[in-house]
């Protein structure tokens, strides 16, 4: 029943819709001895975007931006409290077991498996709750086995598994039934380099092979640099950016480095504002610029002046721009209602 | 059906996790059967008092005790059944996993439970209720068909088991916290259920309430059954009309608390 070729998608061939989604939380907060307060956040706060099948799509922001708000509406789990949301046409809270059919889901700080049954077990279980074709079971379950190394862990029970055992533990489980979409919620949290490596070669490998569209949130930019072509920004529950990985540069208006080597050692070279030198050491000296300006005009003119002999460009680091773009929304008011 | 085999999987995985826990089953057997012997002398000393007291004579007493002992795990008469595991889920938000699956929460509940009931009526009851028949003057059936019915009363009493713990245990999507509840319950329905005098001896208006609420069905209509003291048509009813209205109030409660209610946690 779930074929690539699905016609239920909306208009633009959008796999997942998105449409002005809010959720907002009846806080209780204990004033004083009896006295309690109601007050609301607003966990997701009038967001929109699309996700094309297949694409894979990194989901990124600060504790407490809405991310896991998010996925859980994604799934079906929570209900929005305003605005419209589709995956694969269907509508997650309303028609929840039947979304979940076609989706997968890895919450890395929770398990969908069974604590105290060999991992094995959790996969007959998902086999049959999933009502997979016993051929597609086994030819699945093998090549998952096969790709994320789990043949010496399945009669292993769950709970004597480490974390990184269990998270691929965890993904295959998420995996058996083919779904269309995978969602991962910091999928590579607490894991070491070399688990977190494997994580994201397998994620573009399922990506490759079966088209399985992948919405991923994480605080490791590594995994977005290295699974995602498309980052989503989201802070106080609003989308802030989203696009390539490359624009955030110019949306963090993060600054990019012009190193230059001249003949000999000199005072700070002259150059335009907004760009400055920011560092002399011997010959060699650093100029930062706007990352959306060319670097072409800035060489020229250093260039024309000065004994140049060698020069490099730096891009900013990423993560220093994002934390600038949390670090500049937080200064201002808080979207935060009551 | 396809979904039959994954309940079916899931009570074996009921049974089997229950069948684990080796020294809390030999712990339960031995208080059960303490327990039973306890209650069985103070009976005897009050129906010595009061002969025919609640419609019984001495060895239906006796036997009422044993089969009490006997079904006090299986029917978590005070709780403890899946419904711990299943409010600790709530609170901890672990409850998300379920939801997001394709099948049915309360389906996926029951057939647990039942698996675990099953364990603990083998494991658990068993022996307390061999203790009584061979030490003390039981009265117990001969005819085949009336242990048929027997059991048809067990199943049903199983069913309105879960269905009030399954109640309870979704209030903590409200709460947020199981411990009131289970206590409230615990109390309930060990006395309710008459796990400490049969039903049958109390008079007038208490009595008659007391007979027909849920509890009722679990071990007083059950033990009367085996014993040959009600209709069997009428008690089937009776544990079915609270076996279904439990059940149905669990999908309405279940569905508001999935659609309105927070799962907790990131
Ligand atoms: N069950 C809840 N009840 C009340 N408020 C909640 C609830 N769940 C989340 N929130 C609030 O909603 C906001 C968004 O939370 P969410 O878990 O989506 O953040 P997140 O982006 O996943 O953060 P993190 O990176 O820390 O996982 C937070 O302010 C949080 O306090
Ligand atoms: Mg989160």
């Amino acid at each position: 029943m779930s074929g690539r070729m699905g016609t239920t998608e909306g208009s633009e061939g959008a796999f997942i819709e998105v449409d002005g989604v809010e959720k907002v939380f009846d806080v209780r907060r204990r004033k004083g001895l009896l006295r309690r307060e109601r007050h609301q956040v607003r966990a997701v706060d009038s967001i929109s975007f699309t996700v094309a099948r297949g694409e894979m799509v990194g989901y990124i922001g600060p504790n407490g931006a809405g991310k896991s708000t998010t996925i859980k509406m994604l799934t079906g789990i929570l209900t929005p409290s305003g605005g419209r949301l589709r995956v694969a046409g269907i509508d997650p809270s309303r028609e929840r077991t039947r979304l979940a059919h076609r989706i997968g889901v890895v919450f890395g700080q929770r398990t969908t498996l069974w604590w105290d049954l060999p991992l094995i077990d959790s996969y007959k279980l998902m086999h049959r709750m999933y009502r997979i074709p016993d051929a597609r079971y086994r030819e699945n379950l093998a090549r998952l086995v096969e790709l994320l190394d789990l043949g010496d862990l399945l009669e292993v029970p769950v709970r004597q598994l480490s974390l990184g055992q269990r998270m691929r533990g965890d993904i295959a489980a998420a995996l058996l039934h083919d779904p269309e979409v995978l969602y991962l919620d910091e999928p590579t949290i607490g894991l070491d380099v070399v688990s977190k490596t494997r994580v994201r070669e397998f994620l573009r490998q399922v990506n490759a092979e079966r088209a399985t569209t992948v919405l991923l949130t994480t605080h490791d930019l590594q995994d977005i640099e290295q699974v995602c072509s498309r980052v989503m920004v989201i802070d106080h529950g609003r989308l802030v950016y989203d696009g390539a990985l490359a624009g955030l540069h110019e949306v963090g208006e993060g600054e990019r480095t012009l190193v230059v080597d001249l003949e000999r050692e000199f005072p700070p070279v002259e150059v335009p504002a907004p760009a400055r030198v920011v560092r002399v050491d011997g010959p060699r000296q650093w100029v930062a610029f706007p990352a959306s300006e060319p670097a072409a005009g800035l060489v020229t003119r250093i260039a024309e002046r000065y004994p140049l002999v060698d020069l490099s460009v730096r891009e900013p680091d990423i993560e220093a721009v994002i934390a600038q773009m949390y670090a500049e929304r937080a200064g201002r008011a808080p979207t935060q209602s009551s | 059906m396809g979904s039959a085999r994954l309940y079916l999987a899931v009570a074996a995985r009921g049974f089997r996790r229950y069948a684990s826990y080796r020294a809390a089953t030999a712990a339960g057997v031995f208080t059960n059967t303490v327990f039973g012997l306890i209650l069985v002398y103070t009976y005897l000393a009050l129906w010595d008092e009061r002969p025919d007291l609640g419609g019984y004579d001495q060895a239906q007493a006796v036997t009422y005790v044993w089969l009490g002992q006997c079904l006090f795990a299986a029917l978590a008469l005070q709780g403890g059944g899946v419904e711990t595991e299943l409010m600790e889920r709530i609170r901890t938000g672990e409850i998300a996993v379920d939801l997001y699956r394709p099948a049915d929460l309360q389906l996926w509940w029951l057939a647990g439970d039942l698996g675990r009931a099953a364990f603990q009526l083998l494991g658990r009851g068993v022996v307390p209720f061999l203790v009584g028949g061979l030490f003390f003057p039981t009265a117990l059936p001969t005819r085949f068909d009336t242990w048929v019915w027997f059991a048809v009363a067990l199943l049903l009493a199983a069913l309105v088991s879960f269905g009030i713990r399954y109640l309870v245990a979704l209030s903590v999507f409200w709460l947020l916290d199981g411990t009131g509840v289970s206590q409230v319950m615990m109390i309930l329905g060990v006395f309710f259920s008459g796990m400490v005098l049969p039903l049958n001896v109390f008079p007038g208006g208490f009595g008659e309430v007391a007979r027909a609420l849920p509890w009722a069905a679990q071990l007083q209509v059950p033990a009367d059954v085996l014993m040959g003291e009600t209709a069997v048509a009428g008690a089937f009813a009776f544990q079915a009309m609270w076996a279904v209205l439990l059940l149905v109030a669990g999908r309405l409660v279940q569905s508001a608390a999935t659609r309105r209610v927070v799962v907790q946690g990131g």
